[in-house]
């Protein structure tokens, strides 16, 4: 996030939520926005469902799924045309404007309208509040990332805000919520096949050289393959070896029998995991790691606030802490690695990571701290950290208007798949379940998976609300009980992917992102039908089965 | 400014400050139970009555702006027996079955009946007429109207602090009822579950059920972030004898002393689940079984076979991948490994999916 929750929720006037539903999936960052709402702020939400904020908005923009970028497009069209735009700012910031203007131009609100299934007025409405509110936010999560044209997504979003001068000042902003507690922190540590920590490239001739020297040894200077494309080697051969720690893709990532086939290609596959998932059962060795709970360090929130996380107790049995479990590795394939406490570790994070130069255990456990954590760039150790991003200046100078034209999703309905579906988290349960369905309670309140069907659709098939229904795609088959009901428009669907027992991801696309390589969870075809009687007994059999 | 003595302390201080406020700023406590800063200032509970000089009525500090010139006595001996007064009403409607209490010894009411010796209630409390029995239909949260003292701090944190409104207070004659949304058909309410009423109650009455696994004395609390989503709430995990039996909210700056269900409820109890792995498996060939290996034998596999095809094939050959929910610091040695001793820079994490 460019900015922070609490001046989102605090400072600004009007918040516009596209492709994120933070009741769900970030609640305490939904009960902060509900309070927004409460104190006057304006809210948008742009999102195809129903979603519960939707009902306290200004106004809801029920989009047609993959079309975020023919909306914003439509947006800024409307901002041109109606002079709203913030020129100064657009003089002063930013480069690349006529481009922008150039391109927006065919986005009329009644062209919009028509891609994005919505009324031109209200388009025209929103467009001229977002412009007008004073400070307004831009909110979004994975319902504009997960598409072919995700980044896209993202940098017309960009686009917006420049265009209205949006940014560098509390209350305003292009802020992605992310998704997992430490999805921020995995991509700052350099988790990432051609960035080393902090984003710093390692085709840069000067950070490889910085790196070779810190950790004293030859690198290999190839960029590396992004984890989605990996799977596809590992198929083809050029990947024999694979270490996974904590992730379950069987589960989590698109078209499961892709993935299966993938990791039984491996030569030898190694998991550092808590428990036996789905993707463990594939896995030549098993490494026990340790829990956030068991452990020392810290994760880093959507906010780029780095925080503490502390040991609170220790498990029986013969479990590694995860940092000595690379060690290991390291020493014994020839990298004389000295074992470090997380504390020793973050200081050599600082050593090498400029926008970390100034965090520490240490620092953020002191009092000057104060339990606030510290948000990055921290660039020295009386640097404060950086609560709001590009004030006065973007990062790279100028701020630069990069627009794109819509394209539509890369499978859409046709007449054998006539259902798009969608997925997406619920309240109650975190990604593969690995974490929740621990607790008896939680299986109680949820405990089994459900497609959201409209009541047209259900009329259409015949299928009432609570029935067992079969849902195929090009890749698989699943059964699921349907909850009928206006949520979706007609033609739409939406699953949670959480379930082992009819996992969304069977039926789900691999198509990527050209860029980012995210997959198009948003979109795919389906087809749903009604099950026999003995299709049924199964399908409850097996929801029952769950979690037993 | 306003100018005010309190205590005989004078202070200065902005206009429109309570007198509660204005008292706290200057480190003179004044009890409270009702009130709840920025979220409940109703009055409702009369314990933080104060004598203000020139005053017939004594009034509740909570919810009183200070005026120029005001002189406060916070321990006169009218606001202390007012407020014995206050805590003997409100004990006439309290069920005082303290020792099966799970809120025991973290009871605002049983603590401040201590502190002024308020041991019994010499009024019949009418409120018994009317009681409704518990409600205990949901699986993390119960209710419990024998303890409530209906100081509405579970209604307005439900309606200000999380903005969901799923807990109200309705008047039936010259009796209130709480609709705490607990019970069996808790599906069909707007309850989320967060159970951020439960810890504002000030007394047993809306509690977390796991809360009678442990006496709030025996508990050490950890301060940490939560596991689940990226919005950083801080937390005290509650552990006793070794085991995580709770979750506390604190006072995060992304969090303002808020969570969710599963944060408070989902959180710890995987810790320790009997479904963890807690010894390295190697996968016997032949069987396709997972067989018990040492650290040694384990650790002396993987390196031999990454090292044979980092040697044979090259770096490119091999790949890791880093968890989006692991620390800092494990994600920084991941792709350290990787990088160092695998000869690869295929590494990455489940930011994309």
């Amino acid at each position: 996030m460019t900015n922070t929750i609490q001046d989102i929720t605090q400072d600004a006037n009007l918040i516009l939520l596209i492709g994120s539903n933070p009741e769900e999936a970030h609640p305490v960052f939904g009960m902060q926005i509900r309070q927004a709402v409460q104190r006057g702020a304006h809210l948008l939400v742009a999102d195809p469902r129903d979603i519960d904020l939707s009902q306290k908005a200004d106004i809801h923009l029920k989009l047609k799924p993959g079309t975020n970028v023919a909306f914003v497009n439509g947006m800024m069209h409307i901002i041109i045309e109606e002079g709203l735009q913030n020129q100064e700012f657009i003089d002063e910031r930013t480069e690349n404007y006529e481009e922008l203007k150039k391109l927006t131009a065919s986005y009329t609100a009644e062209r919009t309208a028509e891609i994005c299934g919505i009324d031109p007025q209200q388009l025209r409405e929103a467009a001229r509040l977002y412009a007008t509110a004073g400070n307004s936010a831009i909110l979004y999560c994975l319902g504009v990332t997960e598409h072919t044209s995700g980044t896209e997504g993202v940098m017309s979003l960009a686009n917006l805000a420049m265009l209205c001068g949006m940014i560098g000042r509390p209350g305003t902003g292009v802020n992605p919520i992310r998704g997992q507690n430490n999805v921020q922190g995995a991509c700052d540590m350099g988790a990432d096949p051609d960035k080393f920590p902090g984003y710093q490239k390692i085709t840069d001739p000067k950070v490889f050289e910085k790196f070779e020297k810190a950790w004293g040894t030859k690198l290999n200077p190839n960029p590396g393959t992004k984890a989605t494309q990996c799977f596809h080697k590992m198929m083809t051969g050029d990947i024999k070896g694979l270490f996974i720690f904590g992730e379950d893709p069987v589960r989590t990532d698109p078209d499961t029998n892709h993935v299966i086939h993938a990791l039984q290609s491996l030569d030898f596959f190694v998991i550092d995991e808590l428990f036996m998932t789905e993707t463990a059962k594939y896995a030549d060795v098993i490494l026990p790691g340790r829990s956030y709970a068991e452990k020392e360090g810290t994760f880093t929130n959507t906010e780029r606030r780095v925080q503490r996380v502390r040991k609170a107790v220790e498990i029986e049995g013969n479990t590694m802490a995860d940092t000595d479990i690379f060690t290991e590795i390291m020493n014994r394939m020839g990298y004389p690695q000295p074992k470090l406490t997380p504390a020793q570790i973050m200081d050599e994070i600082a050593s090498v990571t400029p926008s970390f130069a100034g965090i520490s255990h240490e620092r953020l456990d002191s009092e000057e701290v104060d339990g606030r954590g510290l948000q990055w760039p921290c660039t020295g150790k009386d640097h404060p950290g950086t609560r709001i991003m590009h004030v006065g200046k973007f990062a790279r100078g100028k701020g630069l208007f990069q627009p794109a034209e819509y394209r539509a999703s890369c499978e859409l309905p046709d007449d054998e798949y006539p259902l798009v579906m969608m997925t997406g988290r619920i309240l109650y349960h975190y990604n593969a379940c690995a974490m929740t369905d621990k607790t008896e309670g939680i299986n109680e309140i949820a405990p089994e998976a459900f497609i959201e069907l409209n009541t047209a659709d259900a009329e259409k098939y015949g299928i009432a609300d609570g029935e067992m229904i079969g849902i195929s795609s090009r890749r698989s088959e699943i059964s699921a009980r349907a909850r009928v009901s206006d949520k979706t428009r007609p033609g739409e669907t939406w699953m949670p992917f959480h379930y082992l027992k009819a996992g969304a991801n069977w039926l789900t696309s691999a198509a990527l992102d050209s860029i980012s390589a995210t997959p198009e969870y948003k979109v795919c075809a389906i087809k749903v039908r009604k099950l026999s009687p003995e299709e049924t007994e199964a399908a409850e059999a097996s929801a029952r089965a769950t979690l037993a | 400014m306003i100018h005010v003595t309190i205590d005989g302390m004078q202070m200065e201080v902005q206009e429109g400050t309570t007198i509660l406020q204005a008292a706290r700023g200057a480190g003179i406590n004044i009890p409270t139970l009702c009130d709840l800063e920025g979220i409940n200032d109703v009055g409702s509970c009369r314990v933080c009555v104060v004598e203000v000089e020139g005053r017939e009525k004594l009034p509740t500090a909570c919810n009183t702006p200070v005026e120029e010139g005001m002189v406060v006595q916070t321990m006169s001996e009218r606001a202390v027996d007012a407020r014995k007064m206050a805590l003997n009403l409100l004990l006439s409607n309290h069920h005082r079955g303290c020792f099966s209490c799970p809120s025991n010894g973290a009871c605002e009411l049983q603590d401040l009946c201590y502190q002024y010796g308020v041991e019994e209630s010499s009024f019949a409390g009418a409120r018994k007429q009317i009681e409704t029995p518990p409600v205990e239909g949901h699986p993390f949260l119960s209710y419990h109207p024998e303890l409530c003292i209906h100081c509405e701090r579970c209604v307005s944190t439900c309606a200000k602090a999380t903005g969901r409104e799923a807990i109200t207070f309705r008047k039936t004659g010259m009796f209130g009822i709480i609709n705490a949304p607990f019970g069996e058909d808790y599906k069909d309410t707007l309850c989320e579950s967060c159970g951020n009423c439960a810890q504002n109650c000030p007394t047993g009455a809306i509690t977390e059920k796991r809360k009678k696994k442990y006496r709030s004395w025996e508990v050490s609390r950890v301060l940490t972030t939560c596991p689940h989503c990226a919005v950083g709430c801080q937390m005290y995990l509650l552990v006793k004898d070794g085991k995580i039996v709770d979750v506390e909210a604190a006072d995060g700056p992304s969090n303002h002393k808020l969570l969710c269900v599963k944060g408070r409820s989902a959180s710890f109890d995987f810790v320790d689940s009997p479904r963890r792995i807690r010894t390295p498996l190697v996968k016997n060939k032949e069987t396709g079984e997972f067989e018990e290996a040492t650290w040694d034998e384990a650790l002396d596999l993987v390196a031999e076979k990454f090292t044979d095809i980092r040697d044979s094939l090259g770096g490119d050959a091999l790949a890791g991948f880093a968890c989006s929910r692991s620390t800092n610091e494990d994600i920084y040695m991941l792709q350290k490994m990787v990088r160092t001793a695998f000869q690869s820079n295929n590494t990455d994490n489940c930011a994309r999916v």
